[in-house]
């Protein structure tokens, strides 16, 4: 058998970046795929991370940079897995790599193409709050700072070719189709969020102030599309008062998912200390069921959120959002089980916090590797207590959201545990195959 | 802040030859101008005027030094925490405040010397303090990848909490098959050695080369080497004494004690059972924190009694039900289902517990979502108390020279992005010794640990710190000041009588140079020369 030192990492998000950070520092060979243009994952999207409030790019930024520009990292960005044989210690990978249509070599990441493209289309990395070109870069620390030019929306005018200085405009580039040898596998491709509009009891998409939480959290982002402004998007008007809604498809039987996401209670009472911060006249509350307040600083952030911050904390699970149409003020109903009585709050914007769910292509992605999903479409631990990170299929490992419910440091630990186990199924497939060789 | 004028005024200065905007620096584009300005106008010093060294430093200096230019002859100025940041409302000011601060870092920047950093073998061994279940897995995780692992364990067995659990959630294996193959698996691997009844002495050295003293039972201490050190020692549960009655009746007892009734098998049928949750935990002072494990180890008490008598009523007062992830929510329903009851208390109201004369129970409870007074006549009371620190933790932390939270449980270098690594290289953290965490949590940090452990013994070379400071034997009298001082055990008195810096040790804190009498130390990179230089220009008394 040919001993391989290389591991494939499936997804650049936090996760992704630490496994292949772990494993390309003790010298082991990594490709690092990516399915956009950019690695950074949903951590790029945040404005800051609880509960030391620390700026999420500023940490983030360069983690992205060392996983970029790190010697034993080969970065596949924009690129999708294909087909995937073999067994721990010797996969064989097929990985597509889309064109671009600009050739990374040259170029420099200047802008003047995104500038002259006439095409505007919603931005995905500002949550469809912006707009972006069809040529463009996901946000402005992506790495690689390399354009691209997005086929479903040009328009072929092929202005961008014409301004280019650096002639990286190549609209003839075709997709390639790469062979990788390696010896084991991470998955870490992270969450998507439930479609909030399935509850229509709370208007999303209805009432333009209804928003949900990483729309909300882009809004807040110095970066963002608002600069940072937190603005009723109906009216653009400062909100005095603003709601947040956990729990809106997650712990539910009923059209939603039954587990918990983890993470809400925590990123709201973040962005709820945030507006405060911004506005201290601007009230927040916070319509919880429990507190998740079980990890390491969660209680004395809250305790902080309420004490310091004045962040009001409402247990009660609302029933339903009307809008009070001269106004644009939202009112929602909830239930005061302590008083047995119907109430109501007037809020200029309600946050809607969504369950946090599986991806979607997790199950094409399963398929190829041959792995389990569980029940919600997760990646299916071998064991759940003894084996979390290890998936159903030897040498394929899971780590961050893509495997269940967890926040940031649980999904670096876990990504530094997915190093460990692909460097310690590789050591002993290495001896097996030593051995089968020394017996023949 | 006007930050064109800036880099007008930056040209302005005397040895500045090139100054320019970017608007993203550390980008990989940002990264590849400095390059370029490096080779194209001969630079020898690089100046970056951005945010903070803290994030940033280690990438612009690898950068130079891609470049040719010693990472060490970089210099950067914060211009925003330090300036954009706070000075918001005032943009004029600002701007003439980012001048200032660029003419400061220019000033040292001249008088910048390029530094080496050491570079020192890695002993490919690690230790592994704890033979807990986080503790094994790293270790065997480890061993199988070729290290040699030693294993200490205080106790004269190995297993650590989980000794004294009856089954695990959510899988409800027994606790003891899981540890006893756990065990196996590490007592038949040949890179590992088991010392257990042992007890850490002292440690001295540093990443790649610790010398560990550790010392079994009464015999002789001796000294270990590895190059990595694992800290998995664990947590205890905290004992409520003199809490909603415990110790005033037998039957009022713990969450952990309930285990082992149920381990045994001592547990009677008990017609009604309360359990009380938070006991001693997110107190609004003190012990604030969650247990995390509290609410599932209820939960599946609770289901396991209910499989040994279907008819005992049980009550669990909860504040907040911590049922998070993917599977634990529905435990609840299934605990719903099987007829358990849940009663939220508000931390204002908490439960009262009374031993009637006869040794009856009762207890008082204010549902907070009905606002009603209940109470519950009873057979057993059951605290859920939280994992806490061992009372040697903070001799642990001591001789490591490592830091424990507020919360008393070790503290990593960075909550969000490095949360299994303390500030100290060299040494890890996983299990509930950095917090409480079920079986799965902290397997999963074993394992990360293992990695991260892995990566100095598998490089078997590092480079270390050049930042560090340096004693003129001259000047100093042997006072013994920093000696005492250095928090990581860098300086000792030599044969002569004067100090002298373990440079490897040495975190160039500086707290020697700025505590010595005799002004005998130095700290290189942070030299008096450059820091007065830096403080006349920002006082505008050198030409600029």
């Amino acid at each position: 058998m040919k001993k391989t030192n290389s591991v494939l990492v499936i997804g650049g998000g936090i996760a992704g970046m630490q496994a292949s950070l772990d494993l390309a520092s003790r010298g082991m060979r990594v490709y690092l795929v990516e399915k956009t243009p950019s690695i950074g994952g949903r951590m790029a999207q945040l404005d800051k991370t609880f509960p030391t409030m620390d700026c999420s790019m500023c940490i983030l930024a360069p983690k992205m940079v060392d996983t970029f520009r790190h010697p034993n990292i080969t970065l596949l960005t924009y690129s999708e897995i294909m087909e995937v044989s073999g067994s721990v210690g010797n996969f064989t990978v097929k990985v597509l790599k889309k064109p671009r249509f600009v050739n990374p070599e040259k170029c420099t990441g200047c802008g003047i193409c995104a500038q002259h493209c006439p095409v505007e289309v919603p931005n995905e990395f500002d949550m469809n709050l912006g707009v972006r070109k069809a040529i463009y870069v996901p946000f402005p620390q992506a790495a690689p700072l390399v354009y691209t030019i997005d086929e479903d929306n040009c328009l072929k005018c092929e202005l961008c070719g014409k301004v280019c200085l650096a002639g990286a405009i190549d609209y003839d580039q075709k997709p390639e189709l790469l062979t990788l040898n390696v010896g084991a596998i991470v998955v870490a491709t992270g969450y998507d969020l439930f479609d909030v509009r399935k509850r229509t009891e709370y208007g999303y998409g209805k009432y333009p102030n209804v928003m949900i939480s990483l729309e909300f959290e882009r809004m807040e982002s110095a970066s963002g599309p608002t600069g940072g402004h937190i603005v009723r998007l109906s009216d653009g008007r400062v909100p005095e008062k603003i709601a947040f809604i956990q729990c809106v498809g997650s712990r539910s039987i009923k059209g939603g998912l039954p587990y918990c996401s983890s993470a809400c209670c925590m990123y709201a009472t973040k962005e709820a200390v945030l507006i405060r911060e911004h506005n201290p006249k601007c009230e927040v509350y916070i319509f919880y069921n429990d507190l998740k307040v079980f990890g390491k600083g969660f209680q004395d952030f809250i305790n902080r959120a309420e004490d310091t911050w004045g962040v009001k904390y409402v247990r009660a699970l609302p029933g339903e959002i009307t809008e009070d149409s001269k106004t644009g003020k939202l009112i929602v109903w909830y239930e005061d089980t302590t008083e047995n009585a119907i109430k109501n709050l007037k809020a200029d914007i309600v946050v809607l916090c969504p369950a946090l769910i599986p991806k979607p292509d997790n199950k094409k992605l399963a398929k190829i590797l041959g792995v389990e999903l569980d029940q919600h479409g997760f990646f299916k631990s071998k064991d759940p207590m003894l084996a979390p990170i290890d998936t159903t299929v030897p040498g394929i490992f899971i780590a961050g959201y893509c495997q269940g419910p967890k926040d940031i440091p649980e999904s670096v630990a876990q990504a530094s545990g997915a190093s460990g186990r692909a460097a310690e199924s590789m050591a002993l497939a290495t001896v097996k195959g030593v051995r089968r060789t020394a017996r023949k | 802040m006007d930050v064109p004028e800036v880099v007008k005024y930056a040209e302005t200065l005397s040895n500045v030859a090139y100054a320019e905007r970017n608007l993203y620096t550390c980008s990989s584009e940002g990264l590849r101008k400095i390059k370029d300005a490096i080779e194209k106008h001969n630079l020898n010093r690089v100046v970056v005027a951005s945010c903070t060294p803290r994030t940033h430093e280690p990438l612009f200096r690898a950068t130079c030094e891609e470049a040719g230019v010693n990472k060490y002859l970089f210099e950067m100025a914060n211009i925003r925490e330090q300036c954009s940041w706070v000075h918001s409302h005032e943009p004029e000011k600002a701007t003439e405040k980012a001048k200032e601060i660029v003419r400061m870092a220019v000033a040292k920047a001249r008088l910048l010397q390029p530094q080496e950093e050491p570079e020192i073998d890695v002993t490919p061994s690690a230790l592994v303090i704890g033979g807990g279940i986080s503790g094994l897995t790293a270790a065997l995780c480890l061993a199988n990848q070729g290290f040699k692992v030693h294993v200490v364990e205080k106790e004269r067995e190995l297993g650590g909490l989980l000794k004294k659990v009856h089954k695990l959630y959510p899988s409800m294996e027994d606790a003891s098959a899981v540890l006893k193959r756990a065990i196996k698996a590490v007592e038949s691997n040949k890179n590992i050695k088991i010392l257990t009844s042992t007890v850490i002495k002292g440690v001295k050295g540093f990443i790649g080369n610790f010398d560990v003293i550790v010392q079994k039972g009464k015999q002789k201490p001796r000294t270990i080497q590895v190059g990595t050190i694992i800290v998995a020692s664990g947590a205890t549960s905290f004992e409520p004494i003199g809490m909603f009655g415990y110790g005033e009746s037998k039957k009022i007892i713990t969450q952990s004690q309930l285990e082992e009734f149920l381990k045994t098998g001592k547990l009677k049928k008990p017609k009604r059972v309360v359990m009380i949750q938070c006991v001693g935990a997110r107190r609004p002072t003190g012990r604030t924190y969650c247990s995390r494990v509290c609410c599932m180890t209820a939960l599946k008490n609770s289901m396991l009694i209910k499989e040994l008598s279907p008819d005992t009523d049980i009550y669990i007062l909860y504040r907040e039900l911590q049922t998070y992830g993917k599977e634990y929510e529905e435990w609840h329903r299934m605990a719903q289902d099987k007829g358990i009851k849940f009663i939220k208390y508000a931390l204002e109201r908490p439960p009262e517990v009374t031993v009637t004369p006869d040794g009856k129970l009762s207890v008082k409870v204010h549902h907070a979502l009905l606002d009603e007074e209940m109470t519950i006549e009873n057979d057993l009371v059951v605290l859920s108390t939280p994992l806490i620190q061992h009372e040697d933790g903070k001799a642990l932390s001591q001789m490591l020279k490592v830091p424990l939270g507020s919360d008393g449980f070790f503290f990593e270098a960075h909550v969000k992005l490095r949360p299994i690594d303390f500030a100290t290289d060299g040494i890890y953290v996983c299990g509930t010794a950095h917090s409480p965490k079920d079986v799965a949590e902290s397997i999963a940090q074993a394992y990360g640990v293992a990695s991260r452990a892995a990566i100095p013994m598998a490089l078997k070379r590092l480079r270390t710190e050049a930042i560090t400071s340096s004693v003129d034997e001259s000047l100093c009298t042997g006072c013994g000041t920093c000696v005492k001082l250095c928090p990581y055990g860098a300086i000792e008195k030599d044969e002569k009588g004067v100090a002298k810096v373990t440079a490897v040790v040495c975190k160039g804190c500086g707290v020697c140079a700025a505590s010595c009498p005799e002004r005998a130390i130095t700290m290189r990179h942070f030299t008096n020369e450059q820091i007065i230089a830096q403080a006349l220009a920002a006082l505008g008394r050198v030409p600029a």
